[in-house]
């Protein structure tokens, strides 16, 4: 490390120690943001200094836990500098390389907006594209406008760089196209697929010619085995397969997983299609680093929950299932999984509206919570939209008489305890910074680990 | 009684949550006794003369807007025809857009309206994007107060003497500079106000509601029952302050 990298590093250490004794959270993005407002090169240097290098995630849904999967895979043999509290910006990127003393391999997954300049600066070995959809508007603008920077930043990465790309999702297949490292990853079991579009999928027209894509399956929003009748734009073959896909209710599902070199039955302890997608997506990436099969079954199987992602702990005698919404397309694919695992009787959603959230939150009524509705006895609305939240339930038909109103977060938490029954399990949606502050009253209570001793290291 | 809406283009305008407004008819027309049967008109698909009660055109991606801009902009006369004819109409966003002259893009492209609000709109460089409050411009409602959230490139100038459909408290509006927002021709208004615009400003789908039955009884307008909405006071009075407090600046 050269001499200003190591002041840096020691003053930044300082940052995050003073800050988590202050109690203010982890202290994980401080220390980075203070680099990188010193000296954003710094970035550069803390890769480069990686003798294996720098692996990035990015996606709009499923990047937090595609990573964690990752880690499970590959922290057995090696040591790895991973962002595992979801601290995504170039900020807290800094900060992680910055604490990862030692560290071999970079893990790190990447908000999709800063994407192409973490690349420019870490020049990783892998680069794994998990999936586009409609996101926060209000911060990122439209998906057209991500899918182009993905593309120039794909454009610009190094010939020796392998790609590792979703083949189901159009615009994040089409930037393999023409690329030599490539890995295409997709799901094939159309025993599973949807029985068409839901009402907010994005891309669906040919990233070609603009043509409406015909689905053969179609598994999560606009995921699938598409082709377009017009001018025969098609999911390209796939490197890496999931089939024979067994759900088992809201315990997990289980997958045969199709390989280069090799097939295995993958049990993951987390439930859901879009977690066969992420599974897949670590797989691949985990691949082009030189993991083994085995070693990516096995870590498949022994990975839990990553933060706040249908996160488990107990209250007493009754449980809690933490599942973070944030999305159209990621709140549908959580709402999915409840519906076909069982809705618990008493739901707590709560809506937030600060930067990190999205201060649009039209996006509500984009989610197909309907039926969802129609199975849950009670729901308690909260966050600083709880109003937002109950109109959006009352308008879809929900009786106004089986829905609360409580703005507090903690107390919100406690009435939907309250009315779930003993030995039952209590299902809590939140935003993103209402699931950071529910996490922190679980973890004031005993029920769940602070963050920054990662929840989902295995 | 039955009220007959044309929903323009579903499949391609639904960006902001443009079913939210929809539900927000459904029900309330329902509250009021009365069913609405909403019909989807899209590319290809007539839009016969008489037909629709009330028409709703909502807002969608760059890409999918240039996909349908062409047919919207063929059916300027049967549009036209129906605003006359006292058919009630609410366009939202990229729907607000192109149901004006036209658009000038950054590259000095023509984007041909349908032409039944008199605006012209041209793309900006940056997207004004916030929460907005608006106070009423319509005579229908002095007084009252409108909450949403806008995000638009395009600068929106309405033609002098034009109608707005309210005065910016907080927020850009349409150009960022007029201090106005949205248009109003007879029974159609347009606007960038999303959110959806109808949950939290529940007074405006009436409005428009008591001018669908109006067109479908040939009668004249009357308000409908008023119902308790509590909770839409509740998220009005949110997003107001949302919008006092972080709204966007205008020059």
């Amino acid at each position: 490390m050269n001499a200003r990298l190591a002041l840096e590093a020691s003053a930044a250490r300082l940052v995050g120690r003073l800050s988590r004794a202050a109690g203010r959270g982890g202290g994980t993005t401080l220390p980075g943001k203070l680099v990188w407002k010193l000296d954003p090169g710094a970035l550069d240097a803390l890769a480069a200094r990686l003798p294996q290098g720098v692996a990035l995630v990015s996606a709009t849904n499923g990047k937090t836990t595609t990573t964690a999967m990752a880690s499970s895979i590959l922290s057995g043999s090696r040591r790895l500098a991973w962002n595992h509290s979801g601290a995504n910006l170039a900020s807290g990127i800094t900060s992680t390389l910055l604490a990862a003393d030692g560290a071999e391999l970079g893990l790190l997954e990447v908000d999709e907006f800063v994407l192409p300049e973490v690349m420019r600066r870490t020049s990783p070995r892998v680069v794994c594209l998990g999936n586009l959809f409609r996101d926060q508007l209000d911060r990122y603008g439209e998906l057209e406008h991500v899918a182009e920077r993905w593309r120039e930043a794909v454009a610009a990465l190094a010939s020796g760089a392998t790609l590792v790309a979703n083949a189901d999702d159009p615009p994040v297949a089409a930037l393999a196209e023409g690329r030599e490292r490539t890995l295409l990853f997709g799901v094939d079991d159309p025993r599973r697929a949807r029985g068409g579009l839901q009402h907010a999928a994005d891309s669906k027209y040919c990233v070609g010619c603009g043509h409406p894509y015909v689905y053969d399956a179609a598994y999560v929003g606009h995921l699938g085995d598409y082709r377009c009748e017009a001018c025969g734009h098609a999911r390209p073959a796939l490197d890496l397969a999931a089939a024979e896909i067994e759900p088992q209710g809201l315990d997990g599902v289980s997958f045969t997983l199709h390989a280069p070199h090799g097939s295995a039955r993958v049990r993951l302890a987390v439930p859901g299609l879009y977690n066969v997608y992420n599974a897949l997506a670590a797989a691949s990436l985990s691949l082009a680093l030189g993991a083994t099969l085995d070693e990516v079954a096995a870590g498949l199987e022994r990975f839990r929950a990553a933060f706040g992602r249908f996160e488990r702990f107990t209250a007493g005698e009754r449980g809690v299932l933490l599942l973070l919404i944030k999305n159209p397309a990621g709140a549908n694919e959580a709402l999915r999984t409840l519906e076909e695992g069982g809705v618990p009787p008493t739901l707590v959603v709560a809506l937030n509206d600060r930067i990190a959230d999205g201060r649009d939150v039209s996006w509500i009524w984009d989610v197909d919570f309907e039926p969802v509705l129609e199975r849950a006895g009670r729901i308690v609305v909260s966050g600083e939209r709880a109003a937002e939240l109950a109109l959006r339930f009352t308008y879809a038909g929900f009786p106004r008489d089986r829905l609360e109103l409580v703005h507090d977060l903690e107390h919100a938490l406690d009435r939907g305890l309250e009315l779930t029954p003993a030995g039952g399990e209590l299902a809590v949606l939140p935003t993103y910074t209402a699931m950071l502050e529910l996490r922190a009253i679980a973890t004031a209570r005993g029920l769940t680990r602070p963050y920054w001793e990662g929840v989902a290291a295995p | 009684m039955i009220l007959r809406v044309g929903h323009l283009y579903p499949e391609y305008l639904n960006i902001y949550a443009d079913r939210g407004n929809i539900a927000v008819f459904v029900r309330r027309a329902a509250a009021r006794g009365h069913e609405l049967r909403v019909e989807e008109v899209t590319l290809g698909t007539p839009l016969r003369p008489g037909a629709h009660d009330l028409l709703y055109v909502g807002g969608g991606q760059d890409r999918e807007q240039a996909m349908i801009a062409p047919d919207l902009a063929a059916r300027r006369e049967a549009i036209r025809a129906a605003v006359d004819g006292g058919a009630a109409l609410l366009a939202v966003c990229g729907g607000y857009q192109l149901l004006g002259r036209g658009y000038r893009g950054r590259d000095g492209s023509w984007l041909e309206g349908a032409g039944l609000f008199p605006h012209e709109t041209v793309a900006g460089e940056t997207r004004m994007i916030g929460d907005v409050l608006l106070e009423s411009a319509l005579p229908e409602a002095p007084g009252r107060t409108i909450a949403g959230f806008e995000n638009h490139a395009g600068r929106t100038v309405l033609d002098p003497g034009a109608e707005a459909l309210g005065r910016v408290v907080a927020g850009y509006g349409n150009d960022g500079s007029s201090r106005l927002e949205g248009c109003r021709v007879g029974r159609a208004f347009g606007t960038y106000l999303h959110g959806p615009l109808l949950p939290r400003n529940p007074w405006l789908a009436d409005l428009l509601l008591s001018w669908a039955v109006a067109h479908a009884t040939r009668g004249a307008p009357e308000a409908l029952a008023p119902l308790a909405d509590e909770l839409e006071a509740e998220a009005h009075a949110v997003a107001a302050g949302r919008a006092r407090s972080r709204g966007g600046r205008p020059a």
